[in-house]
């Protein structure tokens, strides 16, 4: 059974003011996470992938409605009752969020951070879970945990700190990781050696992860598959090697050819216009605006995502441009 | 231990520093308390030999210099006006007015971080504690305190209408309807933004990492959004005392209640400026020993305070 089924995920944001339309920021995300498989998802800014996180944490805002399915093992997380939903988020699953500097309590001890989850849901008791704390924080590469544990947030710099936030997140011993960005937030000089350590302690429990990026070249490095996302919508799916060496949408082609590359000091190619929210799309292809191979059919009428093998698009043309698309890796 | 020993050190540099301007301030005031203590009919002679008797020849500095000695000593020289010392006026007075203020203090401050938490924490109740605490503020001190007087002393007759009462507990029942006409709006005010920092603290990020970890909804309010708010509604409300020391001199007057600001106002009506100084400074005293509190208890409350510290 799969850890987590995401069904074509629909989520609204009703306006704050009382006759304002509700806005669509989730259109129709699909995904799947087995038992300790990694799971990449990359899109731009505005696409949707940290609202889809929230939706499966269930930390969508009041005025959020929610459509399709959402399960974990087969139980569904919009329906799990308060008890039900306790458990979920304290033991079964953890969220590893951009900024930890916003995301941990300043006023409060690194060692209450750390355990205080795994001691509210009776998991462990203090003792254990301070012995428990020390251990991981070994694993991380973090010397002398005793002192970590009394020091404050803001004592910390911000790799050590989303250390501290990784060992919160592995502490209950989850299935799943949701990991938001991990690094963005962090110095340059820093996040490389942040994400070795978090891809290792992942693979090393075999916990499955939701890796959240903007940078296609780490999420095809660390994840086993990958969902790419544009205004709300999962446009292109399948395992990572895959879609990293032959993209069949041209939202994946262009992302592929728009990064920068380290070998090469010419300036990428920028994805033309603008990124486009899920509530700004109208009627057609949300990309096909931006589109370069974009036919008046992708203008009227909105693309369903097709499963071909491995993979998942949501093109008209990706039968016809699969050739196209992979020769403009290759160049 | 040196933090709190270097704050009270500040504090009562404060309070000396004040004590200067004010005593500079006074000895430039109109008024002539040769003249005062003498009458208008008084020889050049005899007002020369008062003068010195005084000690008003000398200068400025090496007057201030004899006051602040004898004030530490407990002596601030004698009223002008009641011909008695002056320390005897201000103790009982400053009694008064102490408890009116302090209880003023509990008053404002528990109501108002208790309306203002539900407020916060309860948002449908959100515009009927905004409508409160907007009428609240809106409504000028002697309104309220005519209000109370007629309804529970009047009417009532729950509480005495006039005086500040002897003893503490007789002075408690006579204090308790000029508190709460002085505490009125101040609990108004720490509502509004006890109701604000609450709000403000629910919606950080790490209240919802809390809350993404499955902690009971009472210990997320509790540990990350209550206990973040403190540090704000602690200055709030220590700013709201501090406030209250210069609002009694309004309802002293509306009660008839023979206090501090009362004396004040007298003291300061008929030139009477040994009895001005030594109320004034007090006055001080009082405030930088509320502000003094509020800086301490804030670093204990906010661990990047105590870095700096
Ligand atoms: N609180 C909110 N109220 C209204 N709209 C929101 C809110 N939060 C996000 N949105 C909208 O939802 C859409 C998706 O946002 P989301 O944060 O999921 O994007 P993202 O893919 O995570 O982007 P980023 O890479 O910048 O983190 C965006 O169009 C955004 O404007
Ligand atoms: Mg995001």
């Amino acid at each position: 059974m799969n850890l987590l089924d995401i069904e074509h995920l629909r989520v609204d944001l009703r306006s704050r003011e009382r006759r304002g339309a509700p806005r669509t920021v989730i259109h129709d995300v699909s995904l799947t996470i087995a038992p300790g498989e990694a799971v990449g998802v990359v899109g731009e800014s505005g696409s949707g992938k940290s609202m889809t996180v929230k939706a499966v944490m269930r930390l969508l805002p009041r005025r959020a409605t929610v459509g399709g399915t959402l399960e974990f093992r087969g139980t569904s997380i919009p329906a799990m009752p308060g008890r039900d939903l306790a458990r979920f988020r304290s033991q079964l699953v953890s969220m590893i969020y951009q900024d930890p500097r916003a995301h941990i309590n300043p006023l409060r001890t690194i060692g209450d951070f750390l355990i205080e989850g795994v001691v509210a849901s009776g998991q462990m008791n203090r003792a254990e879970a301070l012995e428990a704390a020390c251990t991981l924080l070994r694993d991380v590469g973090v010397n002398d945990p005793q002192r970590r544990l009394s020091q404050y947030p803001h004592q910390l710099s911000g790799g050590l700190l989303q250390r501290m936030m990784i060992v919160m997140a592995l502490l209950p011993s989850p299935e799943l990781v949701l990991a938001d960005e991990p690094t963005t937030a962090l110095d340059v000089t820093v996040q490389s050696e942040v994400m070795a350590i978090l891809t290792e302690q992942i693979r090393e429990r075999s916990v499955g992860l939701l890796f959240i990026t903007h940078d296609l070249d780490l999420a095809a490095a660390v994840t086993d598959s990958l969902a790419v996302m544009h205004a709300g919508t999962v446009v292109e799916r399948g395992p990572s090697a895959d879609i990293y060496a032959a993209p069949r949408h041209p939202y994946t082609a262009a992302l592929l050819a728009s990064r920068p590359s380290p070998t090469s000091v010419a300036r990428p190619v920028s994805i033309p216009g603008r990124p486009v929210s899920a509530f700004e799309a109208g009627e057609g292809c949300a990309f096909a605006s931006r589109c370069p191979y974009a036919i008046g059919q992708c203008r009227t009428e909105r693309p369903e995502p097709r499963t071909a093998g491995t993979r998942t698009v949501a093109c008209h043309r990706s039968d016809e441009l699969e050739a196209v698309l992979a020769e403009g890796v290759r160049a | 231990m040196t933090f709190i020993a270097k704050k009270l050190a500040a504090g009562a540099a404060t309070v000396l520093a004040s004590s200067l301007i004010i005593f500079l301030a006074l000895s430039r005031a109109p008024g002539d308390p040769v003249a005062l203590i003498l009458g208008p009919h008084a020889t050049n002679a005899e007002r020369a030999a008062m003068s010195a008797r005084l000690g008003l020849t000398d200068p400025v500095l090496v007057r201030y210099w004899h006051w602040l000695t004898d004030a530490l000593h407990g002596d601030f020289g004698n009223s002008l006006l009641y011909r008695q010392p002056v320390s005897g006026l201000l103790g009982p007075r400053l009694m008064t007015t102490l408890i009116l203020v302090g209880l003023s203090a509990l008053i404002a401050v528990a109501t108002g971080v208790a309306l203002g938490i539900f407020g916060g924490v309860t948002p449908r109740a959100r515009p009927l504690v905004s409508a409160v605490t907007g009428v609240g503020t809106a409504l000028p001190g002697f309104v309220v305190s005519s209000a109370l007087i007629s309804i529970f002393a009047v009417n009532l007759a729950w509480f005495p209408t006039f005086g500040a009462g002897h003893g503490f507990f007789d002075q408690l029942w006579h204090l308790t309807l000029p508190a709460i006409a002085l505490a009125m709006s101040s609990a108004a005010y720490v509502a509004q933004m006890t109701a604000a920092a609450v709000n403000d603290e629910a919606g950080r990020e790490h209240v919802a990492t809390a809350t993404g970890r499955g902690l009971p909804r009472s210990v997320v309010l509790r540990r990350h959004v209550l206990r973040n708010a403190a540090i704000p509604v602690l200055t709030v409300s220590g700013l709201t005392a501090a406030s209250l020391v210069a609002g009694s001199v309004v309802v002293e007057s509306a009660f008839g209640i023979d206090g501090l600001g009362s004396l004040l106002v007298k003291s300061v009506a008929s030139k009477d400026y040994p009895v001005v100084n030594a109320a004034s400074l007090v006055i001080v005293i009082v405030f930088v020993a509320v502000m003094t509190v509020l800086d301490i208890s804030q670093t204990a409350l906010d661990p990047r305070l105590r870095e700096r510290a």
